[in-house]
């Protein structure tokens, strides 16, 4: 058995993992990190928005400052977050873009004069001061009460990416790809490292170190309509849950987004409906202004995701081969707006539809975005539950999120936390020294060995691991998706356990050698299923509606009942997830109030108890 | 539509002892909008679950998909059926280790490329956290991120008659890289440097010519413009090394 040990090991080497990577190098410490895939294909390159930091050079910036931008980012999560940590990421912003600005990222600057730019489809114009050329400029994003998004044209996760990598090349850090952590090694209280399969070979591998860190961004792809990668599968959050002792916080806590393209659910931008383009159903007509008269296209993500939804459920969507969907109407824009201003929308409508965006419509429909739910860590970013065990980024619930989550601020956490976090776990590991068990390292290669060969061996049962799975995604799609509503949870919820049970006997077709794609997945399914089961056992429990979690039969963002934060544990053996709650913040900066947007009524907390936690200035 | 695509697909299984290098007919009914991320998850979900191949983002922005469509190197991802005729053969990219099917092992190869090129700013500057950043102009940052588009999807390098020759070919993807480096005004590497690096037979001299490079480029990057400049910036450091200046 090849066996690695050593001081910090790094499951997943997206921006997040290797930025917590690179603070352990610095600090002197040996690091590994696994990638199922080159480190610069990890999911944080497809990001191409930005990262929000309040820097405030540019003009629209200007007056900007953290507080602005922690006011933006609790508003932001429906007072789910814990303020704590919202005000760490938000001091921390700053200097980290700087950092990045250091190390190579080549952000867009200042520059100074007069130039225009367009809201809602008029024209308006801006002047730069010529003191602030050079420095580093934002553009405007959702949600923000300023231009904060500091970015590298349309591509600012790829750049961000490049340096991060580019990085620890210099630091010598080991960074592996093809390796797949299907287990974590501990025993209950511990955690000494992690059981891996190399997708080179196939064969099993143990990484032991001091501390473990998961970063393996989030799992859009419980879904069957995702923008996420095929990677974004939810295999670091599953291992972490099935220790039995480490949570999933929040896990009903899943965002959506309106436009994806169908079949692939790869992303066309909202600036389409800013701009002036209309949805449209299977008879070519219009229907947003029915359901939302004032906004009708241009009310929020949430809002459009759902009423899709529901004009797709009454029958009005175009069927095909991929499901149904919408279409998207950009045409009467002309081909100088499309060939300018929406260009990106433009090629991806060529590249990956053979559409031009000019004459034809696109298909869209709703697809899971972004899941704020993770492994429930402190504000150190150790996981709850076992000493040692870290987590940052996507598949984190640090919790600076909390129901919904600003653009602009997913790309910014994973650097932001990864800095944060890495100065924690320098720390726990110059205060740490360990021994490993090779008595557990030892029964979990084995039990990991016989999954392996049972799967081969077919010993299970024949269920074919690519249909359970497509069943769990239909599942969510079906019951929990953008609205939620007792009866079909409870039909969802019912559905996942027969799935789970099925999910206990794959039996492969092919002979699962090599860089078998299908172990792969048979390996992760169970662990799917179960996260599955925490979103609608999650979703079920919260009878409110806060954020992205829609109940059409609580339409109410109740604080008086639930100002809280789900934790969903798995223990041993069980076929459902025990749910515990605990409070969203251990204080306010901001006490609860208005989300600005998407309206409902908020049922109130008791004031005395929000006045208690309130921290007096 | 209304097609019955045919897929003629390489086969071999490097740990599989009974596998033989192979190609194998598969048949699939073409749908709208198809791309060959649709149709190979199709195969492998439906037809034969031992199908290796990788995508990642299938959005044409990780470079995961390389592979050769009817006898080109070209992302998988953004190649649709409807464009190609209806037999589709597909190979894995040469140079690259092949690991199985249609997946070769172009992050080994990538990362190795890193450290021959020693890709990262070479600076004695410290970060100073309580300081405003250093300035830049924009178009020079701008320029910094046209040279750092490059997927790393290995399409060029396939594609490129020298590195088909000889393994030690650093290939465009290397050379723009370092491109990337000189135009970056953080980097402090002096030519004479960067001549160590690529001054020889297996950086910029290596070079035919031949153009395949840039012409198959996904991302349209203008490979042989960074290959010219980097020649001419070159090959004024060798005379002046020669002149013993």
């Amino acid at each position: 058995m090849y066996t690695h040990t050593s001081d910090l090991l790094v499951i997943g080497a997206g921006l997040a993992g290797e930025r917590v990577a690179v603070e352990s190098a610095l600090a002197g410490f040996d690091v590994v990190c696994l990638s199922i895939v080159p480190a610069r294909r990890s999911h944080s390159s497809a990001a191409q928005g930005g990262m929000q930091a309040a820097i405030g050079n540019c003009a629209m910036g200007e007056g900007d400052n953290t507080d602005v931008h922690f006011m933006d980012t609790v508003k932001g999560s429906d007072w789910g977050c814990d303020q704590e940590v919202a005000r760490m990421f938000a001091d921390t912003a700053p200097i980290e873009m700087r950092r990045l600005a250091h190390w190579g990222v080549p952000w867009n600057r200042v520059v100074p004069g007069k130039s225009f730019y367009f809201k809602g489809g008029e024209k308006f114009e801006k002047f730069e001061k010529p003191e602030k050329e050079g420095l580093i400029t934002a553009r405007s994003f959702g949600g923000t009460a300023k231009w904060r998004t500091c970015y590298t044209s349309d591509g600012t996760g790829h750049a961000v990416m490049c340096t991060m990598d580019n990085k620890c090349a210099e630091l010598g850090i080991t960074v592996l790809d093809r390796k797949e952590a299907i287990s974590l090694i501990h025993d209950g209280e511990k955690c000494m490292g992690a059981v891996v399969r190399c997708l080179r070979t196939g064969k099993l591998e143990v990484y032991l170190a001091k501390a473990t860190a998961i970063c393996t961004g989030g799992y859009g792809r419980l879904y069957s309509a995702t923008t996420n990668a095929v990677i974004c599968d939810g295999a670091g959050n599953a291992i972490a849950q099935e220790t039995g002792v480490v949570p999933i916080g929040n896990p009903e806590s899943i965002q959506f987004h309106p436009t994806g393209i169908v079949p692939t659910d790869i992303l066309v931008t909202e600036g389409c409906r800013g701009d002036g383009g209309t949805l449209l159903d299977v008879n070519e007509e219009r229907f947003m202004h029915i359901y939302e008269p004032e906004k009708a296209e241009l009310a929020s993500r949430d809002v459009v995701a759902r009423r899709m939804t529901e004009h797709m459920r009454a029958g009005h969507g175009v069927k095909s081969a991929y499901g149904e969907h919408l279409w998207l109407d950009i045409r009467h824009l002309g081909d100088k707006h499309i060939s300018t201003k929406l260009r990106e929308v433009d090629e991806i409508c060529k590249n990956f539809l053979g559409v031009d965006a000019r004459t034809q419509l696109i298909p869209v429909r709703p697809t899971q975005h972004y899941t704020m739910s993770g492994i429930r860590t402190d504000k150190t970013g150790a996981a709850y539950g076992l000493k040692g065990l870290y987590s940052a980024g996507e598949s984190a619930c640090w919790d600076m999120h909390g129901f919904n989550r600003l653009g602009g601020n997913s790309l910014a956490e994973t650097v932001v936390a990864g800095g944060i976090i890495g100065k924690c776990i320098v720390e726990y590991l110059h205060g740490t020294e360990t021994t490993y068990s090779t008595a557990v390292i030892n029964a979990e290669v084995k039990r990991q060995q016989q999954r392996i060969d049972d799967l081969i061996a077919g010993r299970l049962g024949k269920e074919n691991v690519y249909k359970v799975r497509a069943e769990m995604q239909e599942a969510l799609m079906t019951g929990c998706f953008v609205f939620r509503n007792e009866k079909d949870l409870l039909t969802c919820i019912e559905t996942l356990q027969g799935i789970y049970e099925r999910s206990g006997r794959i039996g492969l077709v092919s002979n699962g050698l090599g860089a078998n794609h299908e172990v792969a997945a048979a390996l992760k399914l169970r662990g799917q299923v179960r996260l599955a089961l925490g979103i609608a056992a999650g979703a079920l429990a919260r009878k409110e509606s806060r954020g992205s979690h829609n109940r059409e039969d609580f339409p109410a963002r109740d604080d008086k009942n639930w100002l809280s934060r789900t934790l969903a544990y798995w223990p041993e053996n069980a076929d459902m997830p025990v749910l515990k709650y605990e409070d969203a913040t251990p204080h306010f900066e901001i006490p609860p109030g208005d989300r600005g947007y998407g309206g409902g009524t908020i049922i109130q907390a008791d004031p005395e108890t929000i006045a208690a936690k309130t921290i007096k200035r | 539509m209304g097609r019955t695509l045919k897929f003629d697909i390489f086969r071999y299984n490097p740990e599989e002892p009974a596998s033989q290098p192979r190609m194998q007919a598969f048949t699939l009914d073409e749908t709208e909008n198809m791309t060959l991320f649709i149709a190979l998850n199709r195969l492998r979900e439906e037809q034969d679950p031992g199908l290796i191949f990788d995508f990642c983002c299938r959005a044409g922005i990780c470079g995961s998909c390389g592979m050769v469509v009817n006898g080109r190197p070209r992302l998988a991802c953004q190649t649709k059926t409807k464009d190609l005729p209806e037999t589709i053969t597909l190979l894995p990219l040469p140079v690259f280790k092949l690991i199985g099917d249609l997946s070769v092992d172009t992050g080994v190869w990538f990362r190795e490329m890193y450290q021959k090129t020693e890709s990262w700013i070479h600076t004695t500057k410290e970060f100073d956290h309580t300081k405003e950043e250093e300035r830049m102009d924009n178009a020079v940052a701008e320029q910094i991120y046209e040279l750092e588009r490059c997927v790393e999807c290995g399409c060029c390098i396939a594609a490129c008659g020298t590195a088909r020759m000889r393994d030690d070919f650093l290939g465009a993807a290397a050379l723009n890289r370092v491109a990337r480096f000189v135009v970056d005004p953080r980097d402090q590497r002096t030519d004479k440097e960067y001549f160590e690096i690529i001054g020889n037979d297996y950086g910029i001299f290596g070079c035919m010519g031949l153009l395949a490079c840039e012409d198959i480029c996904p991302k349209n990057l203008p490979l042989q413009n960074q290959l010219g400049f980097l020649r001419r910036k070159m090959g004024i450091t060798a005379i002046k090394q020669f002149l013993g200046k």
